[in-house]
């Protein structure tokens, strides 16, 4: 057998890069899991001469799912984020990011309004400070104001059932 | 010939999608904000850095990064800022670091084995065992009745 240790190379070269194929390269894992909830203070949307601030839910575990009526995925999760308010668990805060307030408006009359409160991120700033570069996010912050979990992508029923569900029940108690 | 892929090469490296026409305090800071936008990724496209993508996320990280400069703030703070926000993951230039050890020292440790491997090789290639005094022999006759 001399073929042997280049035999062993190619194998262990195929098996890593069989590892690298199977990893999601969309996943970035965020460094905002484990720190402070990032500050904002912003207009509502429906209701701009009100603001809301994420000190107001101090104490509370609470759901920020960021959404935008231009976004596609946002639809397909809409269902399931519907689904999780409908539970009455916790509140569910939607961070309409960098969106037209009567397109997002008419969003939500023509599917149903899953939100206790959504605030009007225009320019993505506050977006910026929470690290979301691909929407629809879903982050769960805890009654100590830290952010526990974050989901990229759109919330499906598995991902529902399987992880923000449990995390929630968890935080809460 | 040469020239001209030099000049491709380079005309590839600048070929830019910014479009904003930003006003700097100084031709310093104009340089450390193009040299930011250069080694920030955009994490939408992932394969493109701030200053190549036309992507709404890139273009504002890249007014965020106009600003914090003009606000006075250092690249280091920049970066810091926005490693604090997207992770390692938004730079190009990975730092230095424990987990990024295998991605900085690998490729020298590779060379070094594989220089290792290649000079043990023809170390051994050298000492090949030189062939008995019949075999010499042998060699040799046959080598004179070819001659003759």
């Amino acid at each position: 057998m001399r073929y042997r240790i280049p035999l062993a190379v190619f194998i262990i070269m195929v098996v890593l890069l069989g590892y690298g194929l199977s990893l999601d390269p969309k996943k970035v894992p965020s460094p905002l899991i484990g720190k402070p909830a990032p500050e904002f203070s912003l207009a509502r949307l429906g209701n701009p001469q009100q603001r809301f601030a994420q000190e107001d839910l101090l104490g509370q575990v609470w759901v920020l799912n960021v959404w935008a009526s231009w976004c596609v995925s946002c639809r397909a999760e809409h269902e399931f984020i519907t689904r999780l308010s409908e539970q009455n668990l916790v509140a569910v805060i939607g961070l309409n990011y960098k969106d037209d307030p009567v397109e997002a408006r008419q969003w939500l009359e023509q599917f149903g309004n899953p939100y206790t409160i959504s605030v009007m991120d225009r320019d993505g700033r506050v977006g910026i400070d929470w690290g979301v570069y691909g929407v629809p996010e879903t982050f769960i912050i805890g009654k100590d104001g830290l952010i526990k979990y974050k989901h990229i992508g759109p919330v499906t029923q598995e991902s529902l059932n399987n992880e923000v569900i449990p995390v929630l029940h968890k935080l809460i108690g | 010939m040469r020239g001209l892929i030099f000049c491709l090469i380079f005309l590839a490296g600048s070929a830019h999608a910014v479009i904003e026409a930003y006003e700097f305090k100084s031709a310093q800071m104009e340089a450390s904000y193009l040299k930011l936008i250069d080694e920030l990724r955009c994490l939408v496209c992932q394969n493109q850095n701030l200053s190549g993508s036309n992507a709404d996320l890139a273009r504002d990280l890249r007014r965020q990064t106009y600003e914090m400069l003009m606000q006075g703030n250092s690249p280091d703070q920049v970066v810091q800022f926005m490693v604090d926000r997207y992770g390692d993951f938004v730079l190009y230039r990975p730092r230095l670091k424990s987990s990024t050890l295998l991605l900085w020292l690998g490729p020298f440790v590779l060379l070094v084995l594989v220089l290792a491997f290649v000079i043990r090789r023809m170390y051994r290639m050298q000492k090949l065992v030189p062939p008995n005094a019949d075999a010499l022999q042998r060699a040799r006759q046959l080598l004179s009745d070819s001659q003759e």
